[in-house]
């Protein structure tokens, strides 16, 4: 029986793996540093955090269907560049409004190549990723733009002492949560990624979930772009650059499957504030920078071998006995 | 008035007509039994009643109105629901949720929320109509093939179909789960619901059927009550002759040579002492009730997983603690029970498959080139030996061939190995009659050879045509053998029950 209860155990660490890590992170930091823990170095990890969990959110959209979108980060910085090229002087909801638009055909069009064309999600995103970089270029002629004033001024201000990208934040993922949950089009959303030809069968309008997931991707694509640029204050050649892999990692730490059909997004929050977490520790505890993507990269390789060591764990301990024995060896 | 009246339907595909003229009448609370070759039309038939294609000519009447569905949504609505062979549901979604895809009530016409109480009340009620004790928010993934398929017809009963058509339900599902099936399709009977029941299985059909139809070639052979039917006339109405010996006769005596020893092969909490011999030309049956352990066995004989204990010996050398691989260099061939996920490449031409366990041996030894024309030779040969179109070799792709010839297609790239033994998991299943003496006839060409088979069947008809001994399995042991001329199907039966060593739980 101690058997078992050593395999219940296993079983329970590698699905609460990011949970640990998290854990261990927490842990290792705050004794490493006593500043660490502070309310305030906490309160700047989510504010960091912001626009990876928001672009994040997006992509879990694309990623439960079995898709993936890796223009994310080109429309952040397409976006952006729009709103600090063409709208100083001219109010800012026209500018708002303008981002968002950027985004959503950005989305659309994504859609449109991927549904009714029939091209490979992964290439149609990867063309449109050099496309939306190269227009951003070609509008600030490859410049340095500072956004309007009204929006930095947003980027400092804060309602009942909490930062509005931590508000922005919470909003898109209370409505993403309950889009994903609790209507028809989020279950479906589901549904597509569990089986395309089903869905058709069981009278989804497939064409139309899909359309509808990249549009939402990359309206949320063209905010995270919004919440970054209003926390630096300028838009860079850099801006948002391999952001799209940011958003991927923090959706798969929190346990979303590239082959569709399983994640949510709190999971993808919680895996953006991880890996947000690691990067504030490794800056507080002075390590060498160029330390940072490796240290990033382990932990989701961590995340992501256990996902799999589980799969093949639940494979095997679930694999039909025929035979009651008593004991089981893992051969 | 009939509930549905199908008149006079024809179909053509790119000018080729598939379907001429069929008529059909379902009568409500009735079962009418549809059966056929494959490529006969009665997918064709089926798909024109489901709305997934539309008639050139005809008419179908639904309680005697006119009924000429666009799409399938619009049969769906007409009250006709289509349970495929291939189950339509999501198994990382709930029951209740699988249920209502399509369409989930809102707790507020103008809010997106979806009306969670409701949808679990009208669930439950479904359930307890097919009876289904689960709880409702269970993911459908932990449920077994016969409860989804119960879950699929608690989706049609929700909308309120008056026909429900069922397309080959049985495939997968283990006797317990086809008993339940059959009493729920009674009770639909009984609530006026008209069934049409499309199956391979003529027993089935013979057992449950009110009127019976037989389709070939696109035509309509006949259509009359039951008691006017036996499963012979149904056979040759069928095939369009008479088959007289679906299972061909052999010439050949099987040797005294083995060809595979196994010899106490036991994997824990799967078989226990596993012990047989197969001899040269001789075909072996291994007969169970579903989850007695044959197809595990057949896979610890293959290599496939890996045993505790035990000898596996081909041609009296023993093979030890070996994989696949080893198995497949050792002389052995095994057809899976599931052709499409594990016997052939379903998205790529036929010869793709037939080369694939080939390569190894048709490329250079040093630089691993490929000998492509040796393998064209191969295929060509190897596919007019099981009667496959060779034409098709390099253009078709196996997932547009019919079951039986996808099954052929099978065959040849294992017998293009010559083997020593070969393992056939259900090699009839979802096959039609036509193809199944075909591939009887294969068998017992390849026996002729001097291979050895091991026959893997749940039909015990099969069973006592084809094997010269049947070994009985149930809770992964052995429990009975029976030579030919002794096949007794009640202690087969009862050998199947039969209780071996059982270990302290």
């Amino acid at each position: 029986m101690n058997n078992r209860r050593l395999r219940q155990g296993l079983q329970f660490a590698l699905r609460h793996i990011s949970l640990i890590l998290f854990a261990v992170v927490l842990v290792a930091f705050a004794l490493l540093s006593d500043r660490f823990l502070s309310v305030r170095n906490l309160t700047n990890i989510v504010i960091q955090a912001a626009h990876v969990g928001i672009l994040g959110i997006g992509m879990t959209f694309v990623l439960l269907t079995a898709g993936i979108d890796l223009s994310v980060g080109a429309v952040m910085y397409l976006g952006a560049a729009t709103l600090g090229t063409y709208f100083i002087g001219l109010p800012l909801w026209l500018g708002l409004l303008a981002v968002c638009g950027v985004g959503m055909a950005f989305g659309a069009a994504n859609a449109i190549v991927i549904t009714r064309l029939g091209v490979a999600a992964f290439i149609t995103t990867l063309a449109t990723l050099f496309i939306g970089r190269g227009l951003a270029l070609f509008v600030t002629g490859t410049q340095v733009v500072v956004l309007p004033q009204e929006i930095l001024q947003f980027g400092r201000t804060t309602l009942l002492g909490v930062s509005w990208s931590v508000w922005a934040f919470g909003a898109v993922l209370a409505i993403s949560w309950f889009v994903l949950t609790q209507t028809t089009f989020g279950r479906q959303v589901y549904a597509v990624g569990a089986d395309l030809d089903a869905a058709g069968k069981a009278g989804i309008k497939v064409g139309r979930v899909l359309f509808l997931v990249y549009v939402i991707c990359g309206l949320l694509a063209a905010i995270a772009g919004l919440v970054s640029a209003s926390q630096v204050g300028t838009v860079s050649p850099t801006f948002a650059l391999q952001k799209e892999f940011a958003a991927v990692a923090a959706a798969v730490l929190g346990g979303t499957s590239l082959f569709g059909g399983r994640g949510s997004v709190l999971g993808t929050v919680f895996g953006a504030i991880l890996i947000q977490t690691v990067a504030n520790g490794l800056v507080i505890i002075n390590a060498d920078p160029y330390i940072y993507p490796v240290v990033v990269a382990a932990i989701i390789f961590l995340a992501v071998l256990a996902d799999s060591l589980r799969t093949n764990f639940l494979e095997r301990t679930n694999q039909r006995q025929i035979r009651l024995e008593d004991s089981l060896e893992l051969s | 008035m009939p509930l549905l009246s199908v008149e006079n339907l024809s179909k053509s595909f790119f000018g080729v007509e598939v379907l001429h003229g069929v008529h059909l009448t379902l009568e409500a609370g009735a079962l009418l039994g549809l059966v056929g070759e494959n490529g006969s039309g009665k997918s064709t038939t089926m798909n024109l009643v489901g709305g997934v294609l539309q008639p050139d000519a005809g008419t179908m009447l639904l309680d005697g109105r006119r009924y000429a569905p666009a799409n399938p949504g619009a049969a769906q609505a007409a009250g006709i629901a289509f349970i495929h062979q291939e189950l339509n549901l999501f198994p990382n979604l709930t029951i209740e949720e699988n249920i209502f895809i399509a369409g989930f009530p809102r707790r507020h016409p103008l809010l997106p929320m979806i009306d969670r109480a409701r949808i679990r009340r009208r669930t439950v009620e479904l359930l307890g109509m097919v009876d289904l004790a689960v709880a409702p928010n269970t993911p459908v993934s932990r449920l077994s093939q016969g409860e989804r398929q119960l879950v699929e017809i608690a989706k049609a009963l929700n909308t309120d179909a008056r026909i429900i058509i069922f397309d080959e339900p049985t495939t997968s599902l283990t006797k317990y789960e086809i008993d339940r099936l059959f009493g729920i399709i009674d009770r639909l009977k009984a609530k006026q619901i008209g069934i049409i029941y499309i199956s391979h299985i003529l027993t089935d059909v013979m057992q449950l059927s009110d009127t019976i139809a037989v389709l070939r070639d696109g035509h309509l052979i006949g259509q009359g009550a039951r008691d006017e039917f036996t499963i012979d006339r149904m056979i040759s109405m069928m095939v369009g002759r008479s088959i007289g010996q679906l299972f061909p006769s052999r010439d050949t005596r099987p040797t005294d040579e083995p060809v595979l020893e196994v010899e106490a092969l036991t994997a824990p909490g799967i078989i226990r002492n596993v012990t047989f011999t197969v001899h040269k030309g001789e075909i072996v049956g291994l007969s169970g009730l579903m989850g007695a352990g044959r197809s595990e066995t057949a896979r610890l004989v293959f290599g496939l997983d890996p045993h505790k204990s035990g000898q596996v010996r081909i041609d009296g050398t023993d093979l030890g603690d070996f994989d696949a691989h080893a198995a497949m260099r050792a002389g052995m061939a095994f057809l899976t029970e599931d052709r499409r996920a594990e016997g052939l490449l379903m998205n790529s031409p036929i010869f793709d498959t037939e080369v694939l366990p080939n390569l190894e041996r048709h490329a250079s030894p040093r630089l691993g080139w490929i000998d492509g024309q040796a393998l064209g030779v191969l295929t060509t040969e190897y596919s007019r030996r099981v009667q496959l179109n060779t034409e098709d070799l390099k253009t078709v792709l196996s997932r547009n061939l019919s079951g039986g010839n996808q099954q052929k297609v099978v065959l040849a790239k294992w017998l293009m190995r010559g083997p020593k033994l070969f393992i056939l998991d259900e090699p009839t299943r979802g096959v039609d009659v036509g193809a199944k003496a075909e591939i009887y006839k294969i068998i017992n060409s390849l026996v002729a050879d001097g291979c050895g088979v091991l026959l893997i069947s749940s039909e015990l008809e099969e069973l006592t045509g084809m094997c010269d001994r049947i070994l009985v399995m149930n809770n992964g042991e052995i429990t009975g053998s029976f030579e030919r001329g002794g096949f007794d199907p009640e202690a087969m039966l009862e050998a199947a029950m039969r209780q071996g060593t059982r270990a302290s739980a």
